[in-house]
């Protein structure tokens, strides 16, 4: 009697906690809903102070990976801004989850409500393919921003990272940062990690390809799997495997953040750059020698969600078809042109990433 | 000579020296490759670097002694440690002693809860641990909401782990307070004995008076208790709390325990083989990077060191057992 009613006991709770859990999610995903409504309000009033520019009445959508992914938002705020600046109406949708049956849902009941225009950070290369096919064959103009889809699924892809780009400007940092000579590392993620191995090997032909790199060693690419715990370990071994070392160069998020606390907390005197987050690596971005890392690199989510935005309108106006050798003007951002991708498809490139210093990281650490 | 003989017996009579042996041709090996290993700093960066992994280790030893299996740990870590991160990061509490006590208390619940499910529910270990996996992961990420904790956040929690006492690091001295107290409960205690029963002959333990639910809730509340203390410290540790922390890496909690001759099937297990299974894992995970083997070859030797240990291990206990035998039918 008594198991019983414990076990009784035990369910009701288990049945509240998921109760309790599926609630806070509805409240996350009505915010998100009250976020769509703004967007769709917005503009109503926006269009009736400039009385509506050509593209007046058309609607572009965007679809980002997940409700809350502070990435996606500010690339959203990007998309919403031009949009509503040329008179058009942004819709912004969130799904509820990072999956791609969540984005799959979400593109349907797009094209039922028969939108111009879809920009989607994809949660999956193949699985959606389907659904978008579903949309351009309704006359849907479909590009892709953050993380692609198939050839197949999209007109354009929107490419915040310049493979080509980031080798150069991660080489500069490299070469700037040590003076032009001794020996410097890379921290990766995992030794599979696709756009780290490429983003290396464009740093390798960057550095071969000039002169002025020649005093420059590359002793080692460690790899720390994006966890804290062995990227510590990489970036210590590192340290002790090679006294002369004078940088480690991380293109990974999780990798630069374990290796600036290792080397600020060290007091060491090997200096850091790569990718990172800007929230993440506040505490280590500065001029002097109490910090490790003088500045790094990140895209620029806002820029990229503005050029989703120019190339949407660019395509819905027929100025583009996504086509290799397409050109446009996207605003004030300048000129740009589509060209072939890696994967059989077609892409833009946003431009160089952004470098975060101590001027400009106390500005940038509340976005993202 | 008679001497002699019982050292030897003690080396194959115990799977510690077994392991320990080991440990101390790891150890030699390494530093002859890499002279920096066996340096007090190295020693001290490595402990600290392991220290979450070697406590939850211990929390694993009570719950695998009486049968059972936790994958939840991991889950209770990064929802307490998310809890502690949001709270620093938004002023709540600043006090890191409270922080500290407020993370154990939540792992001491996200455990008891688990431990009531097993021991009163009569639900399969494994498969409660895996729903309490995803629902205390899925909750920290509710507590995270999109947000993270990073070293600027994070304020006075993260000096903690650079602080240190007599010269000792304050992880390296929580990491040691753990260890020594297990060891006394575990050995001399009525507490520590009647988890030992409990795995070793359940029905027997059960016969002879011991309340065997109430063992296995008390081993799960101290699982989850420790994972708790763990989330806490590994936010102070990385100066970062994220709610994807140190996801999937219970299998290393449980591979430690394994390694260091903890069974599978309870009752079997020791506070040192546990410490000495942690410590063969962290020294590999310290020393691959240090004596220069290929970055894509470091997890193929980890695997085949894992289990050669493993394998040293097997056979030791059944000399072990054939001795025992011998000497009963003499």
């Amino acid at each position: 009697m008594k198991k019983k009613l414990i076990s009784v006991l035990l369910c009701v709770s288990l049945a509240a906690t998921m109760l309790a859990g599926c609630g806070s999610e509805k409240a996350a995903s009505s915010n998100a809903d009250a976020g769509n409504d703004a967007g769709q309000e917005a503009p109503a009033e926006s269009g009736s102070t400039e009385g509506g520019g050509a593209e007046g009445g058309k609607t572009y959508a965007i679809v980002t990976k997940a409700a809350g992914n502070p990435f996606n938002e500010k690339t959203a705020d990007g998309f919403k801004e031009v949009i509503e600046a040329s008179g058009g109406t942004a819709i912004i949708k969130h799904p509820e989850a990072p999956t791609a049956d969540a984005q799959v849902s979400v593109i349907q009941s797009l094209i039922s409500q028969g939108v111009d225009s879809i920009c989607i950070a994809a949660n999956d290369e193949n699985a959606l393919q389907a659904a978008l096919e579903e949309a351009m064959a309704a006359g849907i103009k479909v590009c892709c921003e953050d993380s692609k889809t198939n050839p197949d699924s999209r007109q354009v892809f929107v490419n915040q990272a310049g493979v080509n780009e980031i080798g150069v400007a991660l080489m500069e940092a490299v070469h700037d940062i040590t003076g032009g000579e001794g020996q410097w590392a890379v921290l990766s993620a995992t030794s599979q990690a696709a756009n780290q191995n490429a983003w290396i090997e464009a740093m390798k032909k960057t550095m071969e390809s000039d002169e002025k790199y020649s005093k420059l060693e590359l002793v080692e690419v460690a790899y720390g799997d994006d966890e804290p715990q062995k990227s510590t370990d990489q970036t210590q071994a590192l340290l002790a495997k090679y006294p002369n070392l004078k940088l480690i160069c991380a293109p990974t998020t999780v990798g630069i953040n374990a290796a600036a606390k290792v080397l600020q907390d060290e007091k060491s005197s090997v200096k850091l750059t790569g990718l990172g987050l800007p929230s993440e690596m506040a505490e280590y971005i500065g001029d002097d020698d109490a910090h490790s890392c003088p500045y790094m690199y990140l895209w620029n989510p806002i820029d990229l969600g503005r050029l989703g935005a120019y190339t949407s309108i660019a395509l819905v106006d027929g100025t583009i078809t996504g086509a290799e050798g397409d050109k446009f003007t996207a605003g004030d951002m300048g000129d740009y042109e589509v060209i072939a991708a890696d994967d059989g498809g077609t892409e833009m490139i946003l431009g160089a990433p952004f470098k975060f210093d101590a001027s400009n990281i106390d500005e940038w650490k509340d976005v993202y | 000579m008679k001497e002699n003989k019982s050292i030897l017996k003690k080396i194959t009579g115990s799977r510690e020296a077994s392991l320990l042996i080991v440990l101390v041709v790891l150890c030699v090996v390494i530093s002859m490759r890499s002279p920096s290993f066996l340096t007090l700093k190295s020693i001290s960066d490595m402990l600290k670097n392991n220290a979450v992994i070697m406590i939850m280790t211990l929390g694993m030893l009570g719950v695998l002694l009486v049968g059972g299996i936790d994958i939840s740990i991991t889950s209770t870590l990064a929802l307490s440690g998310m809890t502690a991160g949001m709270l620093v990061k938004y002023g709540i509490v600043e006090n890191t002693f409270l922080l500290f006590v407020i993370a154990v208390a939540i792992g001491g619940l996200c455990g008891f809860l688990a431990g009531l499910i097993i021991s009163k529910g009569k639900v399969l270990p494994i498969i409660a641990t895996m729903g309490f996996m995803y629902i205390y992961r899925g909750l920290a990420y509710i507590v995270a909401n999109s947000q993270w904790a990073s070293a600027e956040d994070l304020g006075a929690f993260k000096e903690f782990a650079l602080g240190s006492v007599f010269g000792i690091n304050n992880v390296i001295i929580v990491l040691v307070i753990c260890y020594a107290v297990f060891f006394v409960v575990m050995k001399w205690t009525k507490t520590g004995r009647m988890v030992y029963a409990v795995g070793s002959n359940r029905e027997a333990a059960g016969i002879s008076g011991i309340n065997t639910s109430s063992v296995e809730l008390m081993v799960y509340t101290v699982m989850g208790t420790l994972a708790g203390l763990c989330g806490a410290l590994a936010v102070s540790i990385y100066s970062s709390a994220q709610p994807n922390m140190l996801y999937g890496r219970e299998m290393d909690v449980i591979a430690a325990c394994v390694i260091g001759g903890v069974s599978m099937t309870g009752g079997r297990g020791s506070v040192a083989g546990a410490l000495l299974g942690s410590l063969i894992l962290a020294i590999i995970a310290k020393a691959l990077p240090l004596v220069g083997i290929e970055a894509i070859a470091q997890n193929t030797v980890k695997g085949v060191i894992i289990l050669a240990v493993i394998v040293l291990n097997v056979i030791t206990q059944r000399v072990m057992d054939k001795n025992n035998l011998k000497g009963r039918e003499m």
